[in-house]
């Protein structure tokens, strides 16, 4: 094996491994800071020796031992130094070692811990993005910084201040009861679906899909739905973004330019896709009761999802399931899109009534999706004048190349 | 990214087999991790019919289709950010037989957009 290849294939293990090495480094040692060292040392350990011995067979055993082996040496090193200090008569608080042999314990809960403290609430959205990204999808801080179009510095400083508000907090190593797991679980979905969206759409530039960025995403939510099966939203989350993903494809034209959703060609969609995340809904579905904001947004999804053409979408049921998503997390964004949905269910002008109501409304001041929203339900009243004035102020909104060509394109249409 | 992981065997499974206890483990741990999208046990190819179309008319042959030296007996669809991610996971894979397995990754996005490569270590 050479050198080059030695180094694939070592970073393709850690990818594989590093998760659950860190897992168990962070439930015996009980720091992640520390855990992240004695894993990048086993990394390191792993680069020096592979390369000539080969690959072990059993890959996360060996990174195991090594991280081990290393954890003992560092708590005897400072048992060593706490003794020093107490012959130099300073009062030392004895430390309890930690149970080393029990890293190779096979806990399930490992993941879920992490994740739990690493999408803890005392720390930004942000924050909780780098560090799940990091710990749980053994990310580098390069990759994450590309991903999220930041630089380096900005994603090391992130993970750096993050590691210190988890440890100035106190945030517990422990996986929470069933009662606080409730309370703290829409913390870690928010940070995989804030994951997802940043590759679905990308804020910035002129790349309208990071895909891998998506996938991440959804495996990183199977992941948190096989550690918690009963937890509804879990489900409702994995269903929305798998048909979302599932039309990634037909959302990006021979161009490169953005088709939207009634304009894709349905053949293009991913039914593979399609059938995991309507299979995922189902399971939301049995155990939630009301359903909570990702199972509706995923059942508006999976609406779009089983017609087979744009024209035999079931708008009535989509207008009554954003009815009930304005009732358990209303926001502008939600208002807009009921809009989108009664203007096709029934008519153009109720649409138009509730979008005008919006008009003044302060978090949609900048939000090009407004002004484009109103064009279009203007340009279905005939009022092409106004509905061209709509459009080129949404092209002004609009922070991505391609959705601003799109809405001049649209803007220039109505001139006829 | 995705990939075709085609189990091939040179015997045809015994009707009715069900997957030994460690090939349910293997699974298991695919689950766990995320990147299981989907996974089949075919049954004997003497179930099966083949289509060849050349000529005027497609042809249909039915199964077993004695001169494959080998037979599809299997396949999993898996997600992984590398080709050398798959290969280190199907390297845990229990068999034993003399199977084997061949990884073709499908065809995706890339053909669209050139991806941003994602999976190295902790630097």
């Amino acid at each position: 094996m050479s050198a080059a290849e030695a180094r694939t294939a070592i970073e393709a293990v850690w990818g594989i491994e590093s998760p659950r090495l860190l897992g168990a480094l962070t439930r015996v040692v009980r720091d992640i800071d520390l855990a992240e060292e004695l894993a990048q040392e086993a990394f390191v350990a792993a680069l020096v020796q592979w390369p000539n011995e080969g690959i072990p067979r059993n890959p996360g055993a060996w990174l195991m031992s090594v991280a081990r082996r290393r954890a003992i040496d560092r708590f005897r090193r400072d048992a060593l130094l706490e003794r020093k200090h107490e012959q130099l008569g300073r009062e030392t608080v004895p430390v309890e070692d930690p149970d080393f042999a029990a890293l190779d314990d096979d806990v399930a809960d490992d993941l879920l811990r992490l994740m739990f403290i690493a999408c803890h609430s005392v720390l930004s959205p942000e924050a909780r993005v780098a560090l799940t990204l990091r710990l749980l999808g053994g990310l580098s801080t390069p990759e994450i910084a590309r991903a999220f179009l930041v630089s380096e510095a900005t994603v090391a400083q992130r993970i750096v201040r993050a590691k210190r508000t988890i440890a100035e907090a106190h945030v517990p190593y422990e996986v929470p009861d069933a009662q606080e797991r409730a309370k703290r679980l829409p913390s870690i979905l928010e940070a995989i679906y804030l994951i997802f969206n940043e590759g679905y759409s990308a804020t910035a530039g002129d790349d309208v899909l990071r895909p891998a960025l998506c996938e991440e995403a959804i495996r990183l939510g199977c992941v948190l739905a096989h550690m918690l099966p009963d937890d509804a939203e879990v489900h409702g989350l994995v269903a929305l973004m798998e048909i979302q993903a599932s039309r990634s494809k037909a959302r990006v034209g021979s161009s490169g330019e953005h088709v939207l959703l009634l304009d894709q060609d349905r053949t293009r969609w991913d039914y593979l896709l399609i059938g995991r995340g309507l299979a995922a809904l189902e399971r939301a579905q049995q155990l939630a009761t009301p359903f909570g904001p990702y199972t509706l947004q995923a059942a508006i999804a999976a609406c779009h999802a089983r017609a087979r053409t744009a024209a035999q979408t079931n708008w009535h049921r989509i207008a009554a399931l954003y009815d009930a998503l304005a009732q358990v997390a209303p926001s502008p964004v939600v208002e807009l899109n009921r809009a989108v949905a009664v203007g096709m269910a029934f008519g153009p002008s109720l649409g138009l009534e509730l979008v005008d109501a919006l008009e003044t409304e302060p978090a949609l001041k900048s939000y090009h999706l407004l002004p484009s929203v109103r064009g279009d339900l203007l340009e279905k009243l005939g009022r092409l004048s106004e509905a061209r004035a709509s459009f080129e102020r949404a092209a002004a909104l609009a922070q991505n190349a391609r959705d601003r060509a799109l809405l001049l394109e649209r803007a220039a249409r109505c001139r006829f | 990214m995705r990939f075709l992981v085609m189990v091939k065997d040179t015997q045809e499974a015994e009707p009715g087999q069900l997957p030994p206890a460690a090939m349910k483990a293997f699974n298991e741990t695919l689950i766990r991790d995320g990147v299981l999208l989907a996974a089949e046990g075919l049954q004997a190819s003497s179930k099966g019919a083949r289509i060849t179309y050349s000529g005027a008319r497609p042809t249909v042959t039915d199964g077993p289709f004695a001169e494959s030296k080998e037979v599809v007996a299997g396949f999993w669809i898996l997600q992984g950010r590398s080709r050398e991610e798959i290969v280190e996971r199907l390297l845990q894979c229990p068999f034993e037989g003399g199977e084997y397995v061949e990884i073709r990754p499908i065809s995706d996005l890339e053909e669209i957009h050139e991806r941003r490569k994602l999976g190295a270590p902790g630097a």
